[in-house]
């Protein structure tokens, strides 16, 4: 009774170019017999080299594991722990939109809405073409820019509806993931100071 | 010693003892499902809380905070009612209400504390939750719905199995306990079953059998291997229904092995019930009189011309009645070392695990001679392991086959040859040993089960002494035995000389044996037998049985009082739970009927008899539960080493006897780990 | 008011530059030698004398804490610097960072020295990349201006400096989960004692504090604990940032004195309330994880530690939470339990299974989809939860839920009753 092999174990994974380079100065941060503790940092470089599916796979996760010394176990007991370690696809713009009070208070709950219906998705939903994943997710820590949604590792503040609609029609638009929308506040904000 | 005061009464403890264990000391329990005596502390289930003054105005967790001079505490009072019933009530909400279906019913800790603390009803209107099963091989049976989370089962598997598979995934309410979804690695795992404090592992191969107030209990001694774990065996209308290990600190601690747990079910599978005799080529049931009338007919005969093998379960009490019925024919032609182990078994202090368990944690370095501790004794191993996780046991070599102990060890080498070059003296791994504070050294069978073994033996012998591991207050030598009989066989002479079996095997090829005894010994060269007439006393229809002359069935160790002495020399009695099946009979009574039928009927009539007998012939027999010792002698001599490796004779640990061989169970364990280890092959390819 | 020349944290909103030379203009980096060869007890005492508590929620002395460390230790000694801000409302870690960041460097430098160690972590939560960005980049200036390494800033004192980031748990701002997930585990706190200042990061010696704690040390050593307690009442010393959110019409962070009047910060700062005073409903006055406060109490309520108690609430991160009457008030907190039984680590029993029930219970209420006699069970859970759990969060979690009973049952009730009404009439109808 020999199990099948999961489907990405036959690939292997290696952490390449700067992705490489930077795994080996965050091992460099901690002492000897403590690598360990870059986990989580190797964890967040393999699932950003892993352009395609934006998650860790299986053979990733061996790498990681064998790299730092860890047992496997061990190792998805963290990625399951932590919110923004993906073991499943994630697509091209992770859209995370805050839920909790402070952001309630000022119109989080209508942007969710206004996000489900333009991209078709649900929360935790992937597009069918993979551009798009929604999640909602609690405080991101911008309450005083709030209501925030954070796109990939940037966080758009002060957002109304028609900033949301605008935001959300460029992204459909094509590739941008080298040319984003303008993050941060969408009212003209530099930081949190008092407006008018 | 540190003085508190427990619920008002004064109270002296040792430092560095948790609240929770100086109140256990002091008599006043402290109810908790998550804190285990044997495990690292989690406290995380809550419900040890006392109250601490002075101290925070929160109930603390016993079970995590450290005693300190002059501390009060108070184990009960309105207020920690009112906490341990919340815990209660918490653990509760999400609990399936599924006793009546539960295998745990009746021995359940959460059934138990919610007698205390629950409440008759719920407050709970919300949908439970539900989570799902998950594998963990042949032997655990999951509900994973009714875990309540304490972890016990992560921690067992991490500290004491070194099993990395099972862990905690999640957060928050979504937290579950998994496995990579494949058979839990170990030799220990059933012990998880018993560490459960709910229904959420249960034993699969007993599951929905017998609710545990309907068990009879009876305590007994594992034969599976040579600890000599203490066992408590349940039974049910004549039919053993599970095993589960008795606390003995010195020995097995709590745990026993998965062989020594779940083989039970061999015990009601090929057994033999009644006499035979082999007519015209076929065996044929008989009588026992006109078995045991031929069989004594042909041992008139042979007189001194019979010889006997016994197996590797015999109690000391069949072994004895063997040796004098021999004995009396004038025969010196008898040996329990049917796998071809040399070794003198005239020199007590080389054949014992002369440390004593109890011991091996003060051991800082360890040389393994050609045994793998953890398929020939894993409790045994689990003791190796913490000592290796506490820090206390430093440096491990291996000699041998390597295999993975689960504690890091140097495998030096295969070939005995480095046996030479350590007795030598001149070698690094030397001189770690001989640094070390509290060396030892385990032989094992796979050196001693050669042509050689005496030879190896003489040089562990060699290498202990000159790496001063027999010194005032320490004797680091130890021969880790595989059987549970070959201690016995050993202290009342049934085993003879330093050739062990193989003088006598040649006897038989070469015609100067014509009755051959062969009790609960399967595992030895049956060619050999081919020129006598054998006599096979035994349990199981196995390959003996198969061409024997005559079969005279014999008792299995759970349906018998008997005597075994385990590889430290501790002598421990065991009793019988069920009756024989059919006609079968304890050994020890077969072998005194054919005594009366020869017409030379011992003094003794009973096993209390017997037991007198033995005990006067052999005195220190007469001390129950305690290791033997003797006074360092050199081993034997020098000789020739053979130039190939020292190899695993054993290729499976769950099929090594008769009951195991018979057993459903273990035998789903091999097929078990065969995948496990064939898909860690392609996955490692 | 605070004045313009008390203000610690100059470069609250990002006016000026954030690189090294714009940062020593603002004199971040200002003979900070002389500060060091103070010496470590020296530094301790000012900041003992100061009256700083920490400002990461539990307001703990901080000179105090810093005293527990061990004089001498044969293992390292670590300061790690809790970044993970998540407490919802709180924002004001995430502004020092990417507008000040040598700020918090050098007070990392400074504390350090206070507490013996010469090994720094800063644990930054996983979803601030880019303020993760700007301070590894400061952090890289400093080295290579020599004010972090080897004889750090010429003071002869080696002090290393490293970023660690977070994943995505709130758990990990509680200071023992923190150090487990520095350590490489899942963050799950742990068991206390021992104290990390005992037994800490691997095992050694150990304190946490928070970024606006650290950051405002090197403030206090130029100008002298007598200037910072000069400011706010009795024991409630210093300066502080807050971050005002919610209903107010300008949502900001404000460093102002401590003991400020709440509605003074509100009315002064953030444009007051949305509609006016009298149109505010409840305040949360220290983010989620204190009691709200009804429109009265909010009137004379002091932002400091010790008002903030006395009226049964908490300072906490002094994230003030503003709500107006249009709030859904038993919402605005079932959404607050959401997030606590989305950010138990679900290692102890009462936190695990305590904060997912408290919170279905109110998701009900909020939709009056509940019994009258289920406020008092609700309450009663919440007490079974505090206290009784390994940190914090247990605490947490029950705290605005009791706020919310004890200041708005009757919002509750009603809620419930219309409901019931709601559903017999069709009954009544037929």
């Amino acid at each position: 009774m020999v199990q099948p092999m999961p489907a990405t174990s036959s690939a292997s994974f290696s952490f390449r170019g700067a992705f490489a380079e930077r795994a080996k100065k965050e091992l460099a941060k901690y002492p000897e017999g403590r690598k360990q503790s870059a986990v989580l940092a190797l964890l967040d470089l393999a699932q950003r080299q892993n352009g395609k599916t934006n998650c860790v796979t299986d053979a990733a996760m061996a790498t990681v594991a064998s790299m730092l010394d860890m047992p496997r176990m061990r190792l998805e007991e963290i990625a399951s722990f932590y919110t923004m370690i993906h073991r499943k696809p994630v697509g091209k713009y992770h859209l995370q939109c805050c839920m909790t009070t402070p952001c309630m208070l000022r119109g989080s709950d209508d942007l969710l809405p206004l996000i489900e219906k333009t991209l078709g998705i649900r929360n935790t939903e992937t597009s069918p073409d993979g551009r798009f994943t929604l999640s909602k997710v609690e405080c991101l820590g911008a309450c005083a820019n709030a209501p925030v949604v954070q796109i990939n590792d940037d966080l758009y503040e002060d957002l109304t509806r028609d900033d949301m609609e605008t935001l959300l029609a460029q992204l459909k638009k094509g590739d941008l993931t080298k040319n984003m929308p303008k993050a941060g506040s969408q009212r003209g904000r530099r930081g949190a100071e008092p407006q008018g | 010693m540190v003085k508190v005061l427990i619920d008002g009464r004064e109270h002296e403890c040792e430092e560095g003892m948790t609240v929770l264990q100086a109140c256990e000391q002091a008599g006043v329990e402290i109810p908790r499902f998550c804190y285990h005596d044997r495990l690292s502390i989690a406290g995380n289930c809550r419900m040890c809380l006392v109250k601490i003054s002075p101290g925070p105005p929160k109930p603390q967790a016993s079970c995590a905070l450290p005693i300190g001079e002059g501390m009060k505490i108070t184990t009960d009072s309105p207020s920690l009612r009112s906490a341990r019933k919340g815990v209660m009530e918490f653990l509760l909400i999400n609990h399936p209400l599924d006793c009546p279906i539960c295998d745990q019913g009746g021995e359940c800790d959460l059934q138990d504390q919610a007698l205390a603390y629950g409440f008759d009803r719920s407050r709970f209107a919300e949908n439970k939750r539900a989570t799902g099963e998950k594998f963990m091989g042949p032997l655990v049976k999951t509900v994973m719905t009714r875990c309540i989370h304490c972890t016990r089962c992560v921690r067992f598997a991490n500290e004491v199995a070194g099993v990395d598979t099972i862990g905690m995934l999640g957060r928050g309410e979504d937290v579950e306990i998994t496995t990579l979804e494949q058979t839990l690695d170990s030799e220990l795992s059933g012990n998880v079953i018993d560490l459960c404090p709910v229904g959420a592992l249960t034993a699969k191969p007993s599951a929905f059998r017998a609710r545990s107030w309907e068990v009879e209990k009876t305590d007994s001694i594992d034969v599976m291997d040579a600890i000599g774990s203490n066992i408590r065996i349940d039974s049910k209308q004549g039919r053993v229904l599970r095993i589960l290990p008795r606390l003995h600190e010195e020995v097995n601690e709590e745990w026993i092995s998965d062989k020594a747990r779940f083989s039970c079910d061999g015990l009601t599978r090929q057994r033999l019930d009644q006499p035979y005799i082999r007519k015209e080529g076929k065996l044929v049931p008989v009588p026992w009189q006109e078995a045991l009338t031929l069989v004594a007919t042909k041992t008139k005969q042979a007189r001194a011309r019979c010889a006997a093998i016994a197996g590797n379960q015999c109690d000391v009490e069949s072994l004895y009645a063997l040796k004098k019925l021999l004995e009396g024919q004038g025969s010196q032609m008898f040996d329990a070392r049917q796998g071809g182990a040399q070794f003198d078994p005239a020199l007590r202090n080389g054949y014992l695990f002369n440390t004593t368990f109890a011991r091996v944690a003060e051991s800082d370095a360890l040389l393994i001679v050609g045994a793998n501790p953890r398929e020939d004794a894993p409790t045994l191993n689990a003791r190796l392991r913490q000592a290796w996780l506490h820090g206390s046991l430093k440096h491990v070599f291996g000699i041998g086959a390597s295999c993975d102990l689960t504690y890091p060890c140097i495998w030096l080498d295969d070939k005995p040859q480095r046996l030479v070059k350590l007795a030598g003296g001149k070698d690094g791994v030397f001189e770690t040993l001989s640094q070390a504070k509290r060396p030892m050294l385990i032989v094992g069978y796979d050196a001693l089960e050669r042509n050689d073994g005496k030879e190896i033996w003489h040089l562990c012998g060699v290498i202990a002494e000159k790496a001063s591991m027999v010194q005032e207050g320490w004797n680091g030598f130890n021969m880790l035995h595989r059987n549970a009989s070959s201690v016995g066989a050993c202290e009342i002479g049934f085993n003879r000389g330093l050739e062990g079996i193989q003088p006598l095997l040649v006897a038989m090829v070469q015609g100067d044996v014509d009755v051959a005894f062969v009790m609960e010994a399967d595992d030895f060269d049956l060619e050999s037998l081919k020129r006598c007439f054998t006599v096979y006393i035994g349990h199981h229809g196995e390959r003996t049985a198969a061409q024997a002359d005559v079969i005279l069935p014999s008792a299995a160790y759970t349906e018998k009082d008997g005597t075994w002495i385990n590889t430290e020399g501790r002598v421990q009695q065991g009793f019988a739970a069920v009756s024989p099946p059919g006609a079968a009979q304890a050994a020890w009574r077969i072998l005194r009927a054919l005594a009366e039928e020869l017409g030379e009927p011992p003094a003794w009539n009973d096993l209390q008899g017997l037991r007198t007998s033995l005990v006067q012939e052999h005195p220190d027999l007469g001390t129950l539960d305690r290791p033997l010792s003797a006074a360092w002698q050199s081993l034997g001599k020098a000789g020739v080493l053979r130039e190939d490796a020292i190899v695993a004779k054993r290729d499976n640990y769950y099929m090594t006897c008769p009951i195991s061989r018979a057993s459903e169970t273990m035998s789903a364990c091999t097929r078990a780990r065969r995948a496990l280890r064939s898909s860690a092959m392609t996955h490692a390819a | 008011m605070l004045k313009d020349k008390d203000r610690i944290f100059t470069n609250l909103y990002g006016q000026a530059g954030v690189d090294l030379p714009s940062s020593k203009k603002r004199g971040i980096w200002d003979r900070t030698a002389v500060l060091v060869k103070k010496g470590r007890a020296k530094i301790v005492e000012e900041v003992k004398a100061s009256g700083l508590r920490g400002r990461g929620g539990a307001g703990f002395p901080t000179g105090l804490k810093w005293s527990f460390m061990p004089e001498h230790s044969p293992l390292p000694v670590y300061l790690v610097v809790n970044a993970d801000e998540s407490e919802p409302g709180t924002c004001k870690d995430r502004d020092m960072i990417r507008f000040d960041p040598h700020r918090l460097l050098e007070g990392c430098l400074l504390s350090g020295v206070a507490i013996g160690a010469h090994h720094a972590y800063i644990y930054i939560r996983g979803e601030f990349v880019r303020e993760a960005e700007v301070l590894e980049h400061a952090i890289e200036e400093a080295y290579k201006a020599g004010l972090l390494g080897k004889n750090a800033a010429k003071s002869g004192y080696d002090f290393d400096l490293y970023l660690h980031r977070g994943a995505g748990a709130y758990i990990c701002g509680e200071e023992t989960a923190l150090l487990e997930s520095l350590e490489g585990k899942k963050g799950q706190p742990r068991l206390k004692p021992p104290f990390p200042a005992a037994c800490g990061l691997y095992g050694c010696p150990t304190t946490v504090n928070n970024v606006e704690t650290i950051a405002v040390v090197p403030t206090i050593l130029r100008r002298g604990a007598a200037w910072f307690s000069s400011f706010g009442r009795e024991n409630n010393h210093g300066t502080k940032v807050f971050s005002i959110s919610g209903h107010v019409n300008s949502p900001c962070n404000v460093e102002e004195v401590m003991s400020i009047p709440l509605k003074d910060l509100i009315e002064k700062h953030a444009g007051g309330v949305r509609g006016g005073w009298q149109n505010l409903l409840a305040v949360i006055p220290g983010g989620s994880s204190v009691p709200l406060l009804p429109r009265t109490l909010c009137e004379t309520a002091l932002m400091d530690y010790s008002s903030l108690q006395e009226l049964n609430s908490g300072l906490g991160t002094g994230a003030v939470i503003v709500m107006d009457r249009s709030t859904d008030i038993v919402r605005a907190i079932a959404r607050i339990a959401h997030f606590y039984k989305h950010e138990s680590c679900g290692q102890c029993t009462p936190c695990r299974e305590g904060t997912g029930w408290m919170w279905r219970v109110l998701e009900r209420m909020a939709e009056g989809r509940a019994e009258v006699a289920e406020i008092e069970l609700l309450l009663q859970v919440s007490k079974q939860v505090e206290g009784h759990t390994i940190c914090a969060l247990g605490d947490a979690a029950a705290w605005p839920i009791q706020g919310l009973i004890r200041h708005f049952r009757s919002n509750i009730v009603k809620r419930i009753e219309a409901r019931q009404l709601a559903e017999r009439q069709p009954v009544a109808a037929q």
